[in-house]
């Protein structure tokens, strides 16, 4: 019925017939409805006589009982034809998109979506948590399968999305109230202190050689506790915007009052460092918005077998990631806690995922970023690394090719998911593997000294706070939900609200780039339309019936309803949203609501029951 | 013989969460009881306590009603306003003689497509169990 015969036979018909209601049983109207209400209009009749009935998705996909399914599709068309009986024209509502995009999350997904945003000249307010854009990318070292340095191919972008006039920068920054609708959202952000001023502080860094603290004592959270930093930090030194950061947790002028503050003697005129500095609070006026939140790596804490937290010699990832590259904290040395060469080191995969007991999808990155690390160890330490997986997964672009590479240079793979870690007992620190070789068929404990967990990727802890601030959902897995799974992927049901990259689920950096290009597009499309049409699904007053009780004012989450001096209630159509919560409180009848009568309803009800 | 009793159940689903899920489950090929019959409506909120009476009164067996999950609403809190209205509303319905298994509030997210079937055929079988509906005037004199 959707297609092109389908369509022009509707269309023939209404003419043909002169037709003046038109019902459609086929999929869901979230899927082709739009598609129908064009060809009706296209015969020159309102498209809000068309009314459309679900029997794909809600009858004949998830029936087996043939005449039981077939009745329900009797009485659910019934419905639908006694419903459109009591349709009205309607016209759509337009309202104009405001061209400023917000985009939440300054990674790889939040910064490849500004600069194509910007680029294309629209105006764009890039809003990150942490003090610096780069996110997870900005802590891995190479890049598989081609071992592109992340930071040679990031920190160019990072620097761009700095410089350009189309974006506005906020970092140390997060979202607290989003309010309004496709074209006209209203957002308050928080700017955090950094006890820094941005516009002040030129980055050269002297503060933090002055600060009274002479080593750096704090864990470092770029480098996942492996390195210190000091109270006044930059996060790394690639770090955008090239400004300090104060942690009033550590710094001693915070805690006693009582410092030297050498770091604002060093600043002298400059005058950058502010320990009084507010928190600020903006509020911003955009059409769209992007979200590109990222993930979460999983707590490796969580499989207390693996002893992470426990053995030191047992690492994550990510951590390994931070302990090849050359700016990490040990120069880019592979060492073991006390300093020692690993001479032999096991990666575990699948750790937090593909396991009914933490996650069971697939972080689909980890076979491949296993082997990379796989191969970088090698690489710097000689040493034979062991990967224990389930199954190796390497599906995209080049990636086989790389595992064949990998298993080549001598890394040995073993068919096995490993039970259990603990040391080997002897007293020389080493660390038993033990596997059951599903291909062998038998149980394997390799020594080692060096574990690395792959550690699989999980939505923010926070996720479901931003997925309700921002309107959106989530799957089941508490990734957030995107429109439709193969032909909407980075829209979501919040219209103008759209997702990139690892917050809709994990995924390698190709693809989340693919997918900030996609959710730009996807603004850009709205942006240049200039206006986009809502369903006139509005509630409104039946004035003359309206006693003027007052019960549907505050029932109304949007402030759509006044009180007017005629002692009447009145809607106003542009704040109302169609929910219908008025309407169905209006102890008179006197509200109602376009596209949702009840005459329409009730008729429903009645086709529906027409023979029970 | 006669034949086995099929409830009949009218389901007033929201538009962002329970049409949403229902439509999971047919993507996901997802089997339940054919005996409901969906009426869409863009929230919870929506559905006036009239349609519920009038489904029972027009011979439903059951009416289920299905919204987003609590503070998941689309439209921010028009599924606690349908919360209230059921609790009032099962009040009157049971001094009516319609049984609390007769009429459901179900909260299922667009992501939980096989609570669409874990709900649909949980009702089913209770209704199938408690049998026809019988009028309250009727069994006061039986």
């Amino acid at each position: 019925m959707c297609s092109d015969p389908g369509q022009e036979l509707i269309r023939q018909d209404i003419r043909d017939h002169k037709l003046d209601r038109i019902v459609v049983a086929a999929c869901s109207p979230h899927l082709h409805e739009h598609i129908f209400r064009e060809a009706v209009a296209a015969a020159d009749l309102n498209p809000y006589y068309f009314h459309m009935v679900n029997l794909r998705e809600h009858d004949s996909w998830v029936h087996t009982d043939k005449a039981a399914a077939t009745a329900k599709a009797m009485d659910l068309v019934r419905a639908a034809v006694r419903r459109v009986k009591w349709h009205e024209p309607l016209e759509s509502r337009q309202v104009a998109i405001h061209s400023d995009v917000l985009i939440v999350g300054g990674g790889i997904a939040g910064i490849d979506a500004a600069l194509t945003l910007a680029n294309a000249g629209k105006h764009v307010y890039l809003v990150e948590r942490e003090a610096t854009i780069g996110g997870h990318m900005a802590q891995f070292d190479k890049t598989f399968p081609t071992l592109d340095c992340a930071a040679c191919i990031l920190t160019p972008k990072m620097t761009a999305v700095r410089s350009h006039r189309n974006i506005t920068l906020w970092t140390w920054s997060d979202v607290r109230q989003v309010e309004g609708y496709v074209g006209n959202y209203s957002v308050t952000v928080r700017r955090k202190p950094r006890y820094v001023l941005e516009d002040l502080c030129v980055g050269c860094l002297e503060c933090i050689q002055a600060c009274v603290y002479k080593q750096a004592k704090v864990p470092d959270a770029f480098n996942l506790g492996l390195g210190k930093r000091k109270p006044i930090y930059i996060p790394f030194p690639q770090a955008v915007p090239q400004v300090v950061v104060i942690d009033p947790e550590t710094c001693i002028e915070f805690k006693s009052g009582k410092c030297k503050k050498t770091c604002v003697e060093v600043c002298a005129e400059r005058n950058a460092i502010d320990f009084h500095q507010p928190e600020e609070i903006r509020t911003i006026q955009v059409g769209t918005i992007i979200l590109a939140t990222g993930f979460e790596v999983f707590d490796s804490a969580r499989i207390p077998y693996y002893g992470y937290g426990l053995y030191p010699n047992v690492y994550t990832a990510l951590e390994i990631e931070r302990l090849v590259n050359a700016s990490g904290p040990t120069g880019g040395e592979v060492v073991l806690r006390d300093g020692r060469k690993p001479a032999s080191v096991g990666i575990v995969h699948c750790v937090g995922s593909r396991d009914v007991h933490t996650n069971r999808y697939c972080s689909r990155v980890c076979c491949m970023y296993s082997l990379k690390l796989a191969h970088l160890i090698k690489e710097k330490t000689g040493a034979e690394v062991y990967n224990f997986y389930i199954d190796m997964r390497s599906p995209g672009k080049a990636f086989e090719e790389f595992y064949n590479r990998v298993a080549e240079e001598g890394v040995v793979f073993i068919r096995g998911k490993v039970a259990d870690i603990y040391p080997a007992g002897n007293g020389d620190g080493r660390l038993i593997l033990q596997a059951e070789d599903t291909l062998l068929g038998m149980i394997r404990k390799i020594p080692v000294d060096m574990v690395v967990l792959s550690t699989g990727l999980e939505p923010r802890a926070d996720a479901n706070d931003v997925r309700r601030l921002f309107n959106i959902g989530c799957s089941s897995d508490g990734f957030f939900l995107e429109r439709h799974p193969k032909l909407a992927p980075v829209s979501t049901f919040a219209d103008g609200i759209f997702i990139a990259g690892c917050c809709q689920g994990p995924k390698d950096i190709p693809d989340t780039v693919a997918q900030s290009g996609a959710a730009a597009a996807q603004a850009l499309a709205l942006i240049d339309a200039g206006v986009v049409e809502l369903e006139p699904n509005t509630a409104y007053v039946m004035e003359d019936a309206c006693s003027g009780c007052k019960t549907c004012l505050p029932l109304c989450p949007y402030q759509a309803i006044s009180f007017v001096e005629e002692k009447r209630a009145h809607i106003n159509e542009v704040l109302c949203k169609g929910c219908g919560t008025c309407v169905a409180a209006c102890p008179s009848g006197s509200i109602r609501q376009h596209m949702f009568e009840d005459d329409q309803i009730f008729e429903e009800i009645e086709g529906i029951l027409a023979y029970a | 013989m006669p034949e086995a009793f099929e409830p009949k159940i009218v389901a007033f689903f929201c538009n962002w969460c329970t049409y949403l899920a229902a439509d999971l489950a047919g993507t996901s090929r997802i089997k339940y009881a054919p005996n409901t019959r969906i009426v869409r409506v863009m929230c919870s909120g929506r559905v006036d306590p009239q349609f519920v009476l009038e489904a029972f009164a027009k011979g439903a067996d059951g009416v289920l009603i299905g919204g987003c999950h609590p503070g998941d609403c689309h439209y921010q809190e028009g599924n606690y306003k349908a919360l209230r209205r059921y609790e009032l509303l099962r009040r009157l319905l049971n001094q009516l003689g319609i049984e609390d298994a007769r009429f459901r509030l179900e909260w299922i997210s667009a992501a939980e497509g096989d609570r669409v079937r874990v709900v649909v055929d949980d009702m089913v079988e209770k209704l199938r169990a408690l049998g026809p509906r019988t009028p309250a005037y009727r069994r006061e004199v039986a």
